[in-house]
Formats: C-alpha cells, structure tokens, sequence
C-alpha cells in the first residue's frame, strides 16, 4: 500500500471493481479500497469463497460476480480491504481506518463507487429488535449462511423483497407471509413505461418467477396493504396492518404474531462521501432518490472525482459494472494515454449493453416508487434511529421556521447520531418539503462532516 | 430466531456473549453471530435506554454498537468473530460516568 495513487476507488461492488480492473490493465497505478473483507460489495457479497450451497440458494446472478472478481485478481490493482473511509475532504485526502490505525492517501483520480443503502422504511415500531431489513437478510444468508428461524414477515414492495422471498425458498425458510404496501395505482403509473421495459424483459421474467414460487410455495399475500406498523414491547411481537377498503378486506385489520419482520422499499444513493468530496447532488423524482450528478463518463461536478455505480442514481449491478468499464475508459484518456478515438470505440459497445440494462428501470422505479405513508410518516413515528426524534418534532421545527436538514438537526439533533443522517436523511427533507410546502430541490439534504466512523484518539493518534 | 442452513462442518471459534460461552461458524461477523445465539439485544440506545438488534448488517445504520474486546462504540456487523472474543452489549453512551 501506498500513499499516492494515480486512480484511487472506493467500493468494492461491481461498479468499483470493473473500474479498478479495467483501469490497471490500461497500465494505470489503482487502488480499491474496501470495507468489507472480500470484493464484490453488497450484492456479490463473499462471492469468490461461496460454496455450492450458497449458489444453489442465491440463484446464477450471484455467480456473475465471481468472474468480476476473478478479472479484478488479476488486474494488478492494490486491494485494500478491511478498510473504512472515515475521513475525505474537497482536497481529496481520503483517511482510511485500518487494523486500528488511521491511514491518508491521496490520488490524482477519486472514483466514488459506494454504491446504494435500501431505503429507510419509517413505521411505527421499526425500532424494535426483530425489524430489520431485507437487505440485511440478504447479507446474512451470503455472508454466513444463517436464516431466520421462527416466524418470519416480509413487508414492503420492490424486486429486492421478492428475490429474498425466493431465495428463503430455495433455502427451506418458512415465511408467515408477505404484506406488499405498493399502493395499486402504482402500476396505473407504470403500465405506460412497459412497452420501453421490452428489451430487457429478462428482469421482468425473473420477477415473474418468483412470484409465481411464492404463490405455489402457499405463503399468504396481503396486496395494496396500509397502515402497517410492528408492535411489542421489548421486541418485536406482532405485524399489524389494514387491508384496503373495498370489496375484499374492506380495511379490516390483519395482526399476525412475528418474531423476525424483514422491511423493503428499494433502495436509494449512498451520498456520504461523494458530498464530502464536494460533488453537486440533484433529485430524481422518478427514482424518489438524492443522486450525484455526473456525465456519461462518471465525470461529478468536481473535475478530479469520478462516480459509477448506484451512488449516481439507482441502476442495478450489471449497469454499475458496465459504468465501471466506461469510466475506466475516461481515465485512460485523461491521465493514461488512451487516445479519443478508441476510447470511443470501446465505448461504443459498453453503451449498447448499458442502454438495454437501464431500459427496465422506469417501470421499475415508477411500480415500486414507496408509499406516501413511509415518506411522510405519522408524527409518533420514530425518524431518527440514533438520537431518535420523531416525525412531529421534525414537522414543528419546520414549522418554526427551520427550511432545511441542517437547521433541524440543530434544533433537534435528527441527523446527528453515528449514522449521521443515511437513516433519516430522506425523510427529514421529505418533511420539511411537505410542511412548508417548498420544492424537495430547495430544501435540499443534510451536510456531512467527518468522522464518518467512530475512530478512538488512539486510532487518530497511531496515523 | 436464526439458524444456519447447513452444518458444513466449518471451523468454529469459541466466543463470550455477555459473559456465557459460545461455539460460533469461524468467519462470521459478531453481528451475525448475536443473532445466531438467539440474543435479543446488542445495545440499550443513549436516549431512551430502548434495546436494538442489527438492523442492516451492512455499516450504514450503527444500530448495531457493541463493546468488542473492551473498546465500545465497534459496529458488530463489520468485525469478524476472533477465537476468545469478548462481546458485551453496550449500555446508553454514558458508560464512562456511571463508572465515576
């Protein structure tokens, strides 16, 4: 490990590691930095020691990331794992925290692949031991092979919901059911975006397949579902939840006893550090998300920071991959040599693929954009996890006069706990906006400041 | 409330969860292996001393903070189970002035 690269990326999902590989095969001196143990972030998570099992359970997808990895062994880019980014700033030093010291590197080229956290899911009771989230069940059974035991509830709407219903399936998991909260005008608004959906209809047949195994696996479904809460007292005990008014349920109440309640609203942009490092954010109303803004390259709005992958607006893995490559193209050109010419004709390819992956995405986002109500949730409900301020307090501090995330963390510390925001962040804007009746664009989204992990004096001290 | 889905017969580390003993998969995180023993808690919250378990077991939402080893304030879903590894809940963030 050095001090000084010429392209340093952080994240070691698909979107980092094709970067990193392609741009160390084009001669370049690269660096990937990772906090987990082993490349293939989130989605491909431990997969190059994966055992058979785990394939049967995580279905081939899982699989494409093994070869990412194997490309990125290869490559003769560093590989710095075990490693948080706890520090970076708009001179672009990034502090590492590593084996209980703090390390500084800097690089001529900053590629931000941090990829996307599932959306928070504010809800009466999410607090509770025994809510978590999908994601998390999904982390379990690939990086340990551990799967709840007890009655288990899948609540919220997204693929993400149905691929681990699917994947608890294969595994022999028992699940009590699956309460879907996507309001059904929802596919109202995303039928007119399906014709566009056709060439990547791949995904849409995998959708379908697993809801066809969740309905021949017997597991009751509760569609179009409000007002779902987790209640107990010192953990979770029971979901509870309306069925819609109408015909069926007519609005009746479902209270079914749970030990383990898994929650989904898709996922949103990871924005710690690309705001750190000083890149321009915008807000993409079709995609519900805060997103770096960045040029087909993966150029942000600062000239030494790249960003690929999910961190720049909601596109998948195989679509952050293939961003990977283009960016790595760029850095060629701009500090490797390539020339524009064939840069452009490499690119030409990785563009074709690129489009038909991203052609599913607005029937997705429009089909699975969350419920009103886990946007603007109920004031007793709980917005901030680590200093735990509550949807009323946001909305009276609005209300005196607070007109922005910065503000009402000052007021209320939302958004000053170790999490420093990524749990409510979306949430306290979506308030603010709806109280004081202003454009999300306006009210804008929290700061952030370093440390971004806790890190002891003795840490500090050792750098 | 959790369990392994197969017993591969991979090696073990033997860790203390609130001072009781307990043979853990080698390779899993600590977050991963509180679960596993069936605890219900990890942490009381500073605020309303509220009790919390994992909740996205990838870094982002702290919920998870544990004192490994005597050092506080560690995120149990990114620190690997180490063989004799002493795992004990934390408790609020005022630790150090209740000891006073």
């Amino acid at each position: 490990m050095k001090s000084h690269y010429q392209v340093l990326v952080i994240g070691g999902g698909p979107a980092g590691l094709a970067t990193a590989s392609a741009a160390a095969r084009q001669g370049l001196d690269v660096a990937l930095v990772d906090e987990q143990q082993a490349p293939g972030g989130q989605i491909y998570r431990n997969v190059a020691t994966s055992k058979d099992w785990a394939i049967k359970y995580l279905g081939k997808d899982y699989l494409r990331g093994k070869q990412l990895v194997v490309e990125f062994r290869q490559s003769g880019a560093d590989y710095l794992n075990n490693a948080s980014v706890w520090y970076l700033d708009e001179r672009l030093e990034a502090g590492l925290l590593m084996d209980g010291c703090s390390r500084f590197i800097t690089a001529d080229r900053l590629v931000l692949a941090c990829g996307a956290q599932e959306r928070p899911m504010p809800l009466p009771g999410w607090q509770l031991p025994g809510v978590m989230t999908a994601g998390a069940g999904q982390v379990l059974l690939k990086a340990s092979g551990i799967v709840p035991d007890g009655r288990l509830v899948l609540a919220g709407s997204g693929p993400l919901l149905l691929l681990l219903a699917w994947q608890y399936l294969q595994a022999g998991v028992k699940i009590e059911a699956l309460v879907d909260t996507t309001p059904g005008w929802r596919l109202v608004e995303a039928l007119p975006s399906l014709p566009r959906a056709l060439p990547a209809i791949d995904y849409l047949f995998k959708g379908l397949k697993f809801m066809r195994a969740i309905r021949n696996a017997g597991i009751p479904v509760y569609r179009k579902v409000d007002n779902l809460r987790a209640e107990g007292s010192d953990s979770l005990e029971s979901v509870c939840f309306n069925l819609p008014a109408g015909k069926a349920g007519n609005g009746s109440e479902i209270r079914i006893e749970a030990d383990t309640l898994m929650l989904h609203q898709g996922v949103i942009s990871n924005l710690r550090l690309p705001l750190a490092a000083g890149c321009k954010v915008e807000w993409n109303g079709r995609q519900q998300n805060w997103q770096v803004s960045k040029d087909k390259w993966g150029q942000s709005s600062v000239k030494e920071v790249m960003v690929v992958g999910d961190c720049a607006g909601i596109v998948g893995a195989v679509a952050a991959e293939l961003q990977g490559r283009l960016c790595a193209l760029q850095l060629g050109h701009e500090i490797g040599g390539l020339d524009s010419g064939r840069r452009d004709a490499a690119a030409q390819r990785i563009d074709r693929s690129l489009k038909r992956h991203l052609s599913i995405r607005p029937f997705v986002d429009k089909l699975y954009a969350p419920a009103p109500a886990f946007q603007l949730p109920d004031d007793e409900t709980l917005v901030c996890r680590c200093e735990e301020v509550k949807a009323g307090q946001i909305r009276q501090a609005a209300r005196m006069g607070c007109v922005g995330p910065n503000q009402v963390k000052a007021f209320t510390r939302c958004g000053m706990g170790p999490c420093q925001g990524c749990l409510c962040g979306s949430t306290v804007s979506a308030l603010i906006a709806d109280e004081i009746d202003s454009p999300l664009e306006t009210v804008g989204y929290f700061r952030v400041r370093p440390p971004f992990k806790p890190i002891t004096l003795g840490e500090l001290a050792d750098s | 409330m959790f369990r392994r889905i197969e017993q591969t017969g991979s090696d073990s580390v033997t860790v203390r969860i609130d001072n009781r003993e307990f043979q853990v998969p080698a390779g899993i995180s600590v977050a991963a292996a509180v679960l596993l023993c069936g605890f219900r808690k990890v942490r009381n919250t500073p605020v309303t001393d509220s009790p919390r378990l994992p909740y996205c077991m990838m870094g982002i939402c702290f919920d998870c903070l544990m004192c490994i080893d005597g050092v506080p304030n560690q995120q149990a879903c990114q620190v690997e189970v180490r063989d004799n590894m002493a795992i004990d809940y934390q408790r609020g963030a005022a630790e150090l002035l209740q000891q006073e």
